[in-house]
């Protein structure tokens, strides 16, 4: 609720005449800019992991929980212990504090396509019944499995709730600030050696519609949600105006963590074997299809312009230029010719 | 001196060539789910491999018209040649030989998409892991599809064994198939075998790099890296009639079905071998 994802679905649903009333909570304040967006909602300021919740769940008779509290990278202060912590404690208290929410009836979690792990033995295209060949490396990876084993514990609890899972890929946009674009941010990018991995986003306004749906209406299960299609990491930076500089893969980690942010194990092995989702039973269940990956990732190169090393319009200035001399050059020696 | 009435080449060779690098550093171009890259296999991949295929190998082709124009057929061949250039000669000749110009997406083994550079290549040229998730999902829209079910038992066969087609595994390929109603093309290849003919095997040596052989040939690693420059053996590919597989959709678990089909393929291809290399008296001939 704090944050940026959890502040805008509050205040998109609040704004949603289907819906009463809208609590928030988070541990801690919203910042002061996100205040002014949660005018309409309800919000509380309460650690995840206290009774408290329950309180609030029984006592505001909350109907429908989204748990939005999952963060994807380890942040400066906490480190991965409070990461974890958050993720994996916060998620079971929460969904611990659920189960005994008398007329809750339904029940929206965020997780990530990371839910698949990595492995080179991987198929191409991963369906929400695709099961991870391995235990993933990252942290990250790691805690959206254990969420996902709460959430089919809860499910199996309460019966009576429809609990909808989202398989979120990697958010992008003009407002988004996350590692990953961040790392898009550099003029020169560093990527693995010999790969070229397949990469999928989301555009942040159709994460809220989809998020928005969850809630609103009901639709129960596991669902991939990405833009369809894929844009390979090489083709990405391209894209955004900027130079891959290919890194052996131990040597990422030194690299990236040279410039600004680090590389976890997460994005690492992202950047190795890269991840296309089927959205199929998203688009079939929620009649909504969010805007492709190359959509959303052109639409966020547009909104960042600055720092680009190779921006398209100089190249394609280049181009004519080269082109036109190959042409005078010609015509000249053409002219010579008929002139002897 | 240009003749204005006929096109001029130079200038279209060049404005072409300009604006397929501009278009490759600017990202503009398009990749399909499984990571193939249209723009650069037509632009580079296939363009290098044409004069191998061409001058090289003098490949010839019989029976393409057993391609279907459009829609999906699971295309099984024999495989040989300690390495893989028969996959990319027959991506060639399925894209240079078919009217529509299709593109053979291969079904490579895991060891490709576990090494760096060759992953990356495999992805872009439009190969996947030989999984059935992905086969299917490449059949059921609509591709050509190329799976060599001998694997890596085939292509580090001793040259004592040459045109011997081996076990085809747990005929996963026909299970694929037969999920998706698709035909299978038979397809036999003549002259992998004599590029880098395998002489031994340095077992230690492979087990030590993880690898599933380490070749000796007559050139490797004798000569260094001139070793690695293919034998220039004649070339035979031999598309066979399709074997419908829609009358067992139903029983695609079944391992009798799937057994009976795969040994149908083995045995049309390791005829049509024989009949192949009848045609083709001397490996070098021109």
């Amino acid at each position: 609720m704090g944050r940026y994802l959890g502040a805008h679905l509050a205040a998109r649903l609040a704004a949603d005449p289907r819906i009463e009333r809208v609590v928030g909570i988070d541990s801690t304040a919203p910042s002061s800019d996100l205040a002014a967006v949660l005018k309409d909602v309800d919000v509380h300021q309460i650690d995840l992991r206290t009774p408290g919740v329950l309180r609030v769940l029984v006592d505001a008779r909350v109907e429908a929980v989204a748990h939005l509290a999952v963060t994807t990278a380890v942040d400066q202060h906490g480190g991965r212990a409070a990461m974890k912590e958050l993720n994996v404690i916060g998620s079971m208290q929460l969904l611990a504090a659920c189960q005994q929410a008398p007329r809750l009836h339904k029940l929206v979690v965020r997780s990530s396509t990371a839910a698949y792990g990595a492995s080179f033995r991987d198929p191409a295209i991963f369906t929400e019944d695709t099961e991870p060949r391995e235990i993933p490396r990252g942290g990250f990876a790691k805690d959206v499995l254990d969420i996902e084993g709460y959430v089919r514990g809860f499910r199996r609890r309460r019966p009576d709730v429809g609990a909808t899972v989202l398989r979120f890929a990697p958010f992008i946009g003009s407002t988004v600030d996350t590692s990953l674009t961040r790392h898009f941010a550099a003029p020169v990018v560093p990527t693995v050696f010999g790969r070229d991995p397949r990469l999928q986003f989301l555009h942040v306004d159709d994460a809220f519609e989809v998020l928005h749906r969850s809630v609103a209406e009901s639709h129960p299960g596991t669902f991939n949600v990405a833009g369809a299609g894929t844009l390979t990491l090489s083709q990405a930076v391209r894209r955004a105006g900027r130079i891959t500089m290919p890194v052996l893969e131990p040597g990422l980690g030194i690299v990236a963590g040279l410039g600004r942010g680090t590389v976890s194990l997460d994005q690492l092995d992202l950047f190795v074997h890269g991840r296309v989702v089927d959205t199929t039973k998203l688009i079939r269940e929620f009649g909504f299809t969010p805007r492709t990956t190359a959509e959303a990732f052109d639409e966020f190169v547009r909104s960042r312009r600055s720092g680009e090393a190779l921006p398209a319009d100089r190249i394609r200035a280049l181009e004519q230029t080269l082109l036109e001399g190959f042409r005078r050059t010609r015509a000249a020696r053409a002219a010579l010719e008929a002139g002897t | 001196m240009t003749d204005p009435g006929l096109p001029d080449q130079w200038d279209d060779r060049v404005a072409g060539a300009l604006a397929f690098l501009r278009e490759r550093l600017t990202g503009d171009y398009e990749v399909d789910n499984f990571g193939f890259d249209r723009h650069l296999t037509d632009g580079v991949f296939l363009p290098l491999l044409r004069p191998l295929y061409n001058q090289w190998f003098r490949t010839e082709v019989f029976g393409v018209e057993h391609l279907p124009k459009e829609g999906p057929a699971l295309v099984v061949a024999n495989h040989s040649g300690t390495v893989a250039l028969d996959a990319l000669m027959l991506s060639v000749a399925v894209h240079d030989e078919t009217s529509a110009r299709r593109h053979l997406r291969l079904l490579g083994a895991d060891l490709v998409f576990r090494l760096p550079v060759l992953s990356e290549m495999a992805r872009k040229s439009g190969a996947t892991l030989a999984c059935n998730p992905d086969a299917e999902r490449l059949l059921g829209e609509g591709e050509l599809v190329g799976v060599f079910p001998e694997g890596f038992k085939g292509i580090g066969k001793p040259f004592a064994e040459r045109y011997k087609l081996q076990r085809f595994g747990r005929g996963g390929f026909v299970s694929a198939a037969v999920r998706t109603g698709t035909p299978i093309v038979p397809v036999s290849i003549v002259g992998a075998e004599e590029i880098y003919p395998l002489i031994g095997n340095l077992r230690p040596l492979a087990r030590l790099l993880g690898a599933p052989y380490f070749p000796v040939t007559p050139t490797f690693p004798w000569l260094g890296p001139l070793g690695l420059v293919p034998l220039p053996s004649k070339w035979l590919i031999e598309f066979g009639e399709p074997i419908p597989t829609v009358d067992f959709v139903d029983s695609a678990d079944d391992p009798m079905v799937v057994f009976n089909l795969a040994d149908q393929v083995r045995e049309t291809i390791q005829q049509t071998l024989y009949k192949l290399l009848d045609r083709r008296p001397d490996a070098f001939s021109s």
